[in-house]
């Protein structure tokens, strides 16, 4: 069965005038939400991705933007708590559900 | 020019887990000691390695470097172990200390270069979201090889030359996967329910209960509606949203609990109490199934904040209604 989450929401964004076509993104997303077509790369399904941010840091040439984030509501409500930007934090106490 | 020539430190390990190993996990699954499975940064052997044997990276989470060494046998390998602060390395590399600073100091600090004789460094792919590929070759000499989300298939990537299938890349989230991640959310959720039970339990004592055994079991079935029933279901329970999903599993458990103790038959069982728990309940488990979100691994931070804007307002406002209808009932009868 497939997962599939809420459309329409990621913030990736793809230019295509300054990818070569390198492959690095495909290599990287655990989604595979890239696919190549004449040696460029395209989205072929944004709903898939999670924000991880894999592909932005390994494309050498900038071609790609995303607002990385953790898909994570506890750490969403702590930061709404404590002011901060939402991180992976639950980790130092016991009673976090992330990770 | 000052030449230091420092020691090479190499630690040898095992592919064989010992029983501590495997009771240790089980632990930290159940939220015991988690944060302290650590293994010490550095590099590590398995097997006999050489200086052409393949060098694979880790975080310094036990657990991380126990299911990766275990999936080993019969190879020659390097480990090269990060400092993660004892996070597996998907979180570690989403907070960044899974990272290219991190990967290009340890590889300088270890020596890299002398230990083997070829340029390449595995990297799990989910480390992938830390680590900038063209950075590290930049600055270390070391080309990064991506190799399979799942540990179980770093010995067929290496057997078929460095190269990862696409069923390797992507990443699953199965049934099972979903059920070892089940037991962290529940401890996490003792503290809490303790809290509410001892405001119940200070309710009774000032006449406004009764709060009873009904109470209690139902209370219960929702967390575990939201902490184990929806993770588990999770793609056969229609809907997208994860507090949704969960909200429709509580409102099924709400159902029979009032069904249950009879709602239509015994008049005593008014209609108030039982609204009141079809507001209460199923909005636990809503509330429970949203911080699923943090453990699976395909929902974004756009996603799960749209999803709160709507869910945590609703969940608040109607958890607050059902209390006081039930509230309003105990009056009634009293
Ligand atoms: S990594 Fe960047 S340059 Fe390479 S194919 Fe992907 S988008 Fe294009
Ligand atoms: S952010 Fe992650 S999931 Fe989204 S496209 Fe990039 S690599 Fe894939």
């Amino acid at each position: 069965m497939k997962h599939q989450y809420l459309k329409n929401v990621s913030t990736l964004k793809l230019k295509s005038d300054q990818c070569t076509g390198c492959g690095r993104c495909m290599e990287v997303c655990p989604h595979n939400v890239f696919l190549m077509e004449e040696k460029k790369s395209v989205i072929v399904d944004k709903d898939r991705c999670m924000e991880c941010g894999a592909c932005v840091k390994n494309c050498p040439f900038d071609a790609l933007e995303v607002k990385q984030g953790v898909g994570c509501a506890y750490a969403i409500i702590m930061g709404w708590l404590t002011g901060t930007e939402p991180s992976c934090d639950c980790s130092d106490n016991s009673s976090g559900s992330c990770c | 020019m000052q030449i230091s020539s420092r020691e090479l430190k190499i630690i040898q390990t095992s592919t064989q887990l010992t029983f501590s190993d495997i009771f240790g996990s089980w632990k930290a699954r159940w939220g015991i000691n988690r944060m302290n499975f650590k293994v010490e940064p550095g590099l590590y052997s398995v097997g006999n390695p050489g200086s052409s044997s393949p060098v694979l990276v880790t975080a310094n989470y036990k657990m991380s470097f126990d299911s990766l060494r275990k999936e080993l046998n019969e190879l020659d390998a390097w480990i090269l172990v990060l400092d993660t602060k004892g996070i597996n390395v998907w979180c570690a590399a989403g907070k960044g200390t899974f990272g290219t600073k991190e990967l290009i100091n340890r590889i300088a600090i270890v020596q890299l270069e002398k230990v083997v004789s070829h340029k390449t460094i595995i990297i799990p792919q989910l480390g992938a979201p830390g680590i900038s590929a063209h950075e590290v070759s930049k600055f270390s000499g070391f080309k990064v090889l991506y190799g399979p989300v799942k540990a179980k298939d770093v010995k067929e990537f290496i057997k078929a030359g460095m190269k990862a299938s696409a069923e390797m890349r992507t990443v699953r989230f199965s049934i099972y996967d979903r059920l070892v991640l089940t037991p962290v959310d529940l401890v996490g959720t003792f503290r809490f329910s303790l809290m509410i039970f001892g405001i119940l339990f200070l309710l009774n004592l000032l006449g406004f209960g009764p709060f009873g055994f009904v109470d209690f079991y139902a209370y219960m079935g929702a967390v575990l509606a939201g902490c184990v029933l929806t993770p588990v279901l999770l793609p056969w329970i229609p809907g997208r949203a994860f507090a949704w999903k969960g909200w429709l599993v509580g409102l099924i458990w709400a159902a029979f609990v009032n069904v249950f103790n009879g709602w239509t038959a015994v008049p005593l069982y008014s209609v108030l109490r039982a609204l009141g728990y079809l507001l209460v309940l199923p909005s636990v488990s809503a509330y429970y199934a949203m911080n699923f979100t943090g453990s699976s691994t395909f929902t974004s931070f756009s996603g799960v904040l749209k999803e709160m804007r709507i869910a945590v307002p609703a969940i608040v406002i109607s958890i607050f209604l059902g209390i006081v209808l039930i509230l309003v009932n105990s009056f009634i009868k009293l």
